[in-house]
């Protein structure tokens, strides 16, 4: 009867992962995914003319693509399993809440990796035309990877706050908007308005989605952006567990 | 074994369930009854570890549902309310997945599945997708889902919910068939269910228990228990002539269909009586039963006396 944690995500995970391709969400998710994450980087990016074989312009677009598709993801993580009352199923079979915590997110992180994966002929084709740095192609890859991520967990968390999916999509549209503009301007300057100290406004300012993102897709693996990102899934996944043992039962 | 000691559950002011305390015993088929709010159904999340309680603890099987939950869960099998399941998912695939977090594997495992499959007759619809189903067969996935790991303890709330009167036979069948082995709890607001299935009944409402006895004991608290009720054309001479019984404490006849009945004095058989003043004075009728009570009229008795008590409190 006993088995393993690792097990038992795993029946999670293909359970959630499969889920995905039941429905047509998963084909329209893919599709949008691909031709935007195109499209950006070919006419907004200017692939061609900037005449570097690189993929920055192709990675600078993720951030702002995951803002909108990402959330759309996530918003039916937990509000859909509140709405249907198969939460009620879920957490009275033999599952821990972590158990069922970690199989959902990473259910959702391997179908946003799925849909990333299936960006290769990007890859392909800057291999085809020029001779690029294939070390910090793959940095960018596990750099929007674990931004994806980073994402996903803030909507995992949000989505277990409502049994209202469009509320789950807009909470988490917000909230990862201000933590990946966080070293901008636009935000600091609303902190320093409200006299924050100094010190504040740096830690504030470091937890922007952005600048950890941009410099591991500049080829910089650095590990403090490495533990940022797990830290931010980490806490967020936390937060999860806590908001759906509060609101199970409403 | 299902065991609860003053379990309570409140949300700010109001106490969903107040002290609820009782203990099932295997073979054991409990029947949980009460009006709609009444607390049956937040008890039973408490028992199946969905809804933490306010206080008092359950124990399923010895394990405490919150001390060590995963313990109590892999015994138990719960029905919940309005049997949610993952609606994107044909049945075959549903079933295999419970079975999987249930940890069955191999020859067990084939046969478990096969053998809900039967019980609950849902071969023709393996491969069909749970959200094209009809809400009969969504009820019977949700059974099915319930009893795959052969639990020893069923909690199962409403089994018989939306299903139409040859579905509600067989499910009732279903619970007899397991019930001599297993601690069984079912809930449900149809009282003749009581009857069919259940071997124990409590009453609850506004949270708190108001009767636990077995359907016959709490048909003896009805008023119609023990009396006398004959149907004829001449309800009124039937009126006067029984009651001239000196055991026979009133006599009423039913506005809708004429029938008439005659109410012992407590404690009073009055059958006997009854019959012979009848062929005494040659009084034609049709037919004559005894009653043993009803349970619809003990059940509104006790659940609306506690209502009238609550709002002069």
């Amino acid at each position: 009867m006993n088995m393993s944690s690792k097990h038992m995500i795993n029946i999670l995970f293909r359970r959630e992962l499969r889920s995905y391709f039941a429905t047509p969400v998963a084909y329209v998710f893919i599709v949008i995914f691909l031709v935007l994450a195109g499209a950006f980087s070919f006419y907004l990016g200017g692939f061609y003319q900037r005449g570097q074989a690189d993929l920055l312009p192709f990675f600078n677009f993720h951030p702002w693509l995951y803002l909108f598709l990402i959330p759309a993801v996530a918003m039916r993580l937990w509000a859909e399993e509140r709405k249907s009352g198969s939460i009620e199923l879920l957490l009275t079979l033999p599952v821990t809440m972590w158990q069922a915590v970690l199989g959902k997110f990473f259910a959702a992180w391997a179908f946003v990796g799925i849909a990333l994966a299936m960006t290769f002929p990007m890859w392909l084709t800057v291999n085809y035309l020029g001779d690029p740095d294939n070390g910090v192609i793959v940095a960018g890859y596990l750099g929007s990877l674990l931004m994806a991520g980073a994402f996903l967990a803030v909507g995992s968390c949000l989505s277990a706050l409502t049994r209202n999916q469009v509320i789950a999509f807009i909470l988490t549209v917000a909230i990862c908007f201000l933590l990946l503009l966080a070293g901008w301007p636009l935000v600091l300057d609303f902190f320093r308005g409200i006299g924050l100290p100094l010190a504040v406004i740096d830690a504030i300012a470091g937890l922007s989605f952005l600048t950890h993102f941009q410099s591991i897709s500049k080829g910089v693996l650095d590990l403090r952006d490495l533990v940022y990102f797990v830290l931010m899934i980490g806490f967020w996944l936390y937060a999860s567990a806590v908001v759906i043992d509060l609101k199970k039962a409403d | 074994m299902i065991e609860t000691r003053e379990l309570s559950k409140h949300y700010g002011d109001l106490k969903a369930v107040d002290h609820i305390s009782f203990t099932v015993t295997p073979g054991q088929v409990l029947g949980f009854l009460g009006p709609n709010g009444a607390g049956k159904s937040t008890t039973m999340k408490m028992i199946a570890g969905f809804l933490t309680p306010s206080a008092g603890s359950v124990s399923v099987c010895g394990f405490d549902v919150q001390t060590a939950p995963i313990q109590a869960k892999q015994v138990l099998g719960y029905l919940p309310e309005g049997a949610p399941s993952y609606g994107e998912m044909n049945v075959a695939g549903f079933l295999d997945f419970i079975a999987d977090v249930r940890g069955l594997r191999g020859e067990t495992r084939r046969r478990r599945i096969d053998d809900a499959i039967g019980r609950l007759n849902l071969g023709k619809v393996m491969t069909q997708t749970i959200d094209t189903l009809s809400k009969g067969f969504r009820r019977r996935v949700g059974l099915a889902q319930a009893i795959v790991h052969d639990p020893k303890v069923l909690v199962l709330d409403e089994p018989t919910d939306g299903l139409d009167p040859n579905q509600k036979q067989e499910v009732r069948a279903l619970i007899h068939a397991m019930a001599k082995d297993k601690t069984i709890i079912v809930s449900t607001h149809i009282l003749e269910e009581v009857h069919a299935v259940c071997d124990r009944a409590i009453i609850i409402a506004d949270g708190r228990v108001l009767a636990d006895d077995t359907p016959a004991g709490l048909e003896a608290r009805s008023r119609y228990h023990q009396a006398v009720s004959l149907s004829t054309d001449n309800a009124k001479a039937a009126q006067e002539l029984l009651t001239r019984i000196a055991d026979v404490a009133a006599v009423v006849i039913d506005p809708q269909d004429g029938r008439v009945t005659a109410f012992p004095r407590p404690g009073q058989q009055i059958f006997a009586a009854v019959t012979e003043a009848l062929r005494q004075n040659h009084f034609p009728f049709h037919e004559i039963a005894l009653e043993q009570g009803r349970l619809d009229e003990v059940f509104r008795q006790i659940t609306q006396t506690a209502a009238t008590e609550a709002v002069m409190v």
